[in-house]
């Protein structure tokens, strides 16, 4: 059902529309050495989630991990359709929005990418799906 | 405060510099507005991670600037490729993935980067001095520029790299501002052995333990010996930015922004302290062994089978390699083990001048550079690898299907010469 509270605002970093199901990160992630682009799997095995899909997700992280390697990644896996369908973060990460932005440059395929408070953060944790517009609001339905 | 151009970004924005520079300025005023930078500013040299083949979209971002006609205006380093140009022969994966591979490394080279081919620029003659603002890319080497040399670098990703490169400027935020080099949070090592304090295998074992517990915040390490040696400091940074996404930290009375504990803070108090047991280390070692999954008891008596020895991540020093020489003296790597050292050509050409090159293939050992071990197919089909970086542990059983023992540079020789497993455990008891 939706969650009623007032729907969240976020600070966008990458504009763009994407409604998926969500998928908290127990940890960071670096998508580097972290995720294979071809499959959309977690493939760092100290990863809690090591093994699940991130692909087509609203993926949320608090943070970026490691490898400067990780835009690159992330581009290529927007290029393959196995990337996220949204990122949300805790704190900006300018290695995850570089993978977005040169993706969109290069393709035109916009993954949008924005910054919560932590109890948005939060609400995620509750939520099944979640639904971002152009500036940044979610819709959560639990 | 929004983003101020100043007149010449603006040109180079709107196109009056070309298409290559529009599109280098784009991605870096893109970037600036998500980090909140008031202004750019000039950069002196940059290190681009772009040129490691990760799939067709670096590609085709490399193609966009150099079919443009773009050079580099600064002097600009290149990080490792995906394979060894110098002895193409070792890799074993994909010839098709190979030549788009080695496209790129092209693309760069034609854009006036310098084929260094190595992630440790900060071990070339040339590097960047105290206080100089740089772009360098590829988190080791950021963090080793901020931390031990005291240059400032943001943590820059692939294709900002060569952004900057080309354009000459970075966002003015980060760990480009005084403001933000100030350390976070206190790392207080208590209990630990001299032995250990003396030993290479604690820092890549620390550093992973800083990364993993630091958040985004800087580390400051108290309780480490005064003065330690830039080979000590790299393993640390490298592994701290391996389990975490450290782009600076202080190692009191030996990274030059910490000569004390209040310098490194800035005058400030420390958030928040985390004390660094003897436990903790051996706990946090065990976790990059991913053999001891299905390891059995002791590792004395370990029947884990080791096929390959993965040293110089990164890539090994010339000071590295003469510890390896020293402890294989006249040893021989046992039959059925690979031993493998992964350098940049540099070091190579000074080690070859020593005699210690040939010292080291004489004695079994196989000397890899311009990439390195875990991001290209290279071990032939192995059980169990071990290796002395905490960054290979980490990354080597994603990338490359391996499981992996984490062990001291002593105990790689060790275990190759003798053909099993063996690890001082030892000096990692309390103090």
């Amino acid at each position: 059902m939706p969650d009623n509270a007032p729907v969240p605002e976020s600070r966008v970093l990458v504009a763009g529309e994407a409604t998926g199901p969500v998928m908290v990160l127990d940890e960071p992630l670096s998508f580097w050495g972290g995720l294979d682009a071809e499959t959309g799997l977690i493939i760092d095995r100290h990863h809690p989630q090591a093994e699940k899909s991130v692909t087509g997700t609203v993926l949320a992280m608090s943070t970026g991990r490691g490898s400067s390697s990780a835009s690159s990644v992330l581009a290529e896996a927007i290029r393959l359709r196995t990337a996220p369908a949204a990122i949300v973060l805790l704190e900006p990460d300018e290695i995850i929005v570089l993978g977005a932005v040169v993706a969109e440059e290069l393709y035109g395929i916009s993954v949008p990418v924005v910054v919560v408070d932590e109890t948005t953060f939060a609400r995620l944790r509750s939520a099944r799906s979640a639904e971002i517009d152009t500036a940044g609001r979610l819709a959560l339905t639990n | 405060m929004p983003l101020v151009l100043d007149d010449s970004d603006q040109a180079a924005l709107d196109g009056d510099r070309g298409p290559a520079w529009q599109l280098a300025m784009r991605v870096i005023v893109r970037i600036a507005e998500a980090v909140e930078a008031d202004h750019l500013l000039d950069i002196s040299a940059a290190h681009i991670d772009s040129c490691l083949y990760h799939g067709r979209s670096g590609l085709d971002f490399a193609d966009r600037l150099a079919d443009a006609g773009a050079t580099v205006t600064v002097p600009t380093t290149l990080n490792v490729a995906s394979f060894d140009l110098r002895h193409p022969d070792l890799y074993r994966g994909d010839p098709q993935t190979a030549a788009l591979a080695r496209r790129l490394t092209e693309r760069y080279e034609e854009m006036g980067c310098r084929p260094t081919w190595t992630c440790a620029p900060y071990q070339l003659e040339e590097r960047p001095e105290f206080g100089q603002h740089i772009a360098w890319a590829e988190s080791n080497a950021i963090v080793f520029a901020n931390s031990v040399l005291g240059a400032r670098t943001g943590r820059y990703g692939d294709f900002i790299d060569i952004c900057a490169a080309i354009t000459g400027r970075a966002p003015a935020a980060g760990l480009h501002l005084d403001d933000n080099r100030q350390g976070g949070v206190l790392f207080r090592l208590e209990g630990v052995a001299d032995r250990l304090l003396d030993n290479d295998g604690l820092y890549p074992v620390l550093g992973h333990l800083v990364g993993a517990a630091t958040g985004t915040r800087s580390p400051v390490i108290e309780g480490l010996p005064g003065g330690l040696s830039e080979d000590r400091l790299k393993a640390l940074g490298a592994a701290a930015a391996s389990s975490g996404s450290v782009a600076m930290f202080h190692a009191v009375g030996s990274t030059p922004e910490a000569p004390t504990l209040a310098d490194a803070f800035g005058g400030r108090t420390p958030g928040e302290t985390i004390v660094v047991r003897p436990d903790d280390l051996r706990s946090t070692r065990d976790r990059l062994t991913t053999a001891m999954g299905r390891d059995i008891g002791p590792i004395e008596r370990s029947s884990v089978d080791i096929g390959a020895i993965c040293v110089g991540t990164p890539h090994y020093s010339v000071g590295e390699f003469g510890r390896l020489v020293e402890l294989i003296a006249t040893s021989r790597v046992a039959a059925g083990v690979q031993f493998f050292a992964s350098t940049g050509r540099d070091v190579l050409m000074e080690i070859e001048l020593r005699g210690w090159a040939e010292h080291l293939r004489e004695s079994g050992v196989t000397i890899v550079t311009d990439t390195c071990t875990y991001i290209t197919p290279i071990l032939a089909k192995v059980d169990a690898a071990m290796t002395d970086s905490a960054k290979w542990a980490y990354y080597a059983p994603g990338n490359i299907g391996v499981e992996v023992v984490l062990g001291s540079v002593e105990d790689c020789v060790a275990t190759a010469v003798a053909g099993h497993l063996v690890r001082d455990e030892s000096m990692w008891a309390d103090a």
